[in-house]
């Protein structure tokens, strides 16, 4: 369902990657690995037409995907290395903003990640690893059928790693495809590698 | 249109948690009229004669405090692109900030305004006029100065270029807004220099959105 073709970016006049092609079908799973500045990043943010690509083509059922910017926004959730979160909002209400504009239900995200207990804490009392499974409870806010993930297992622990699993899982026998840019295993089974 | 409200609401939610940046805008704004007096001596007349342009001057650098982190700040924590991919057009995403900026800032500067008109001897019966001009000329600014952060972001020294390009956008509506509160001051009518002001917003609301819109988009 999202096919990559000859996708090249560049920074400045330095080019990050080039000739870059995949196929990821529907509950496919990717994992972008590479040493640190290899473009896993930039090549997330391009899959969500965050920045364009320098050349290539990236196709979405067969058409292209950044043709319509918003609609590609739509079926996309990306999670930077970054966690989006607002120190003085709680964590339910850091949440409930996103549950506003995609639909879906605060409390049940939260219980996906093991938050319930921290809801009504400010997200700026939450600990790193905390943060972390907040941003990642936006993925099971509403469903959307292509994830991007930048790292997303930094500074989880283990039952958190297993959490996340069972919602990567559940998303891929759903039919949502993932691509995922780490150097953590991950819990992706049957998931392709593509070095960057 | 969810999506608009949804960003308007988390503008205001976020500054009741930090009611210290528009209370700062505030006093910034009435001590920068309390100036006036001390610089120029209290003689009434002459007070009242700068009263107009110098309510608008204070009251739009007030406004330009808190605009260089209207992205700023959403860029830094990452919200930013969270924004951009949540489905609202960019343009929808600037106008929404673009009115939750006027509210946490223009709304207050209003609520401020006849401290300021007080101590620079504004005659009572233009405080009303003063306070329109006021809110239609902050109005504008919270439009261009949206544009503005848009395009400054991630510049270098964004804060220094940001009153830069802002500024020089917003004379018409020191003119217009000063004007009204002039003719106000002087027992005339106001209506015109309003309705010119009222027309300078219509003008900026829809072209200042579709040019942060690019300018995030492009970034």
């Amino acid at each position: 369902m999202l096919e990559a073709q000859d996708l090249a970016c560049w920074r400045g006049d330095r080019a990050i990657f080039a000739g870059l092609s995949f196929h990821l079908p529907a509950g496919g799973a990717l994992l972008l690995t590479g040493p640190n500045g290899a473009g896993k990043s930039s090549l997330l943010r391009l899959l969500a037409g965050l920045i364009p690509a320098a050349e290539g083509l990236l196709l979405w059922d067969g058409a292209d995907a950044l043709a319509d910017l918003a609609g590609h926004a739509r079926r996309t959730r990306y999670l930077s290395h970054q966690d989006a979160l607002k120190p003085s909002l709680t964590a339910a209400e850091n949440l409930a903003f996103y549950a506003r504009l995609w639909g879906g239900q605060v409390a049940p995200a939260l219980v996906a990640l093991g938050l319930a207990e921290l809801a009504d804490l400010p997200a700026r009392m939450l600990s790193a690893g905390q943060k972390r499974r907040l941003a990642l409870a936006r993925l099971a806010l509403a469903p959307a059928p292509l994830w991007l993930l930048d790292e997303p297992t930094v500074g989880l622990d283990t039952a958190s790693v297993a959490r996340l699993g069972a919602l990567l899982a559940a998303h891929r026998a759903g039919g949502g495809a993932v691509v995922a840019a780490t150097h953590l295993p991950l819990p992706l089974p049957d998931a392709k590698e593509l070095a960057l | 249109m969810r999506g608009f409200a949804a960003v308007l609401g988390r503008e205001v939610r976020l500054a009741l948690r930090h009611p210290g940046d528009s209370l700062a805008a505030m006093l910034f704004f009435v001590l920068v009229c309390a100036l006036f007096p001390f610089g120029i001596g209290p003689a009434p007349e002459i007070l009242a004669r700068i009263a107009p342009g110098a309510l608008l001057a204070a009251a739009l650098l007030a406004a330009l405090l808190p605009l260089d982190r209207l992205f700023g700040a959403e860029a830094e924590d990452g919200s930013l692109d969270q924004l951009l991919l949540s489905g609202l057009a960019p343009a929808a995403l600037a106008a929404a900030k673009a009115l939750g900026h006027w509210i946490v800032t223009g709304l207050p500067l209003l609520a401020a305004s006849p401290v300021a008109c007080a101590m620079l001897n504004l005659p009572v019966e233009a405080w009303g006029v003063a306070a329109l001009a006021l809110g239609l000329a902050t109005a504008v600014l919270s439009l261009f100065g949206t544009a503005g952060a848009a395009l400054t972001l991630g510049a270098r020294r964004g804060g220094v270029l940001l009153p830069l390009l802002v500024l020089p956008l917003s004379i018409p509506a020191v003119i217009f807004g000063a004007a009204a509160i002039e003719a106000a001051a002087a027992g005339l009518g106001a209506r015109p220099y309003l309705l010119l002001l009222a027309a300078l917003l219509a003008l900026a609301a829809p072209l200042a959105p579709l040019a942060a819109g690019a300018a995030l988009r492009g970034d």
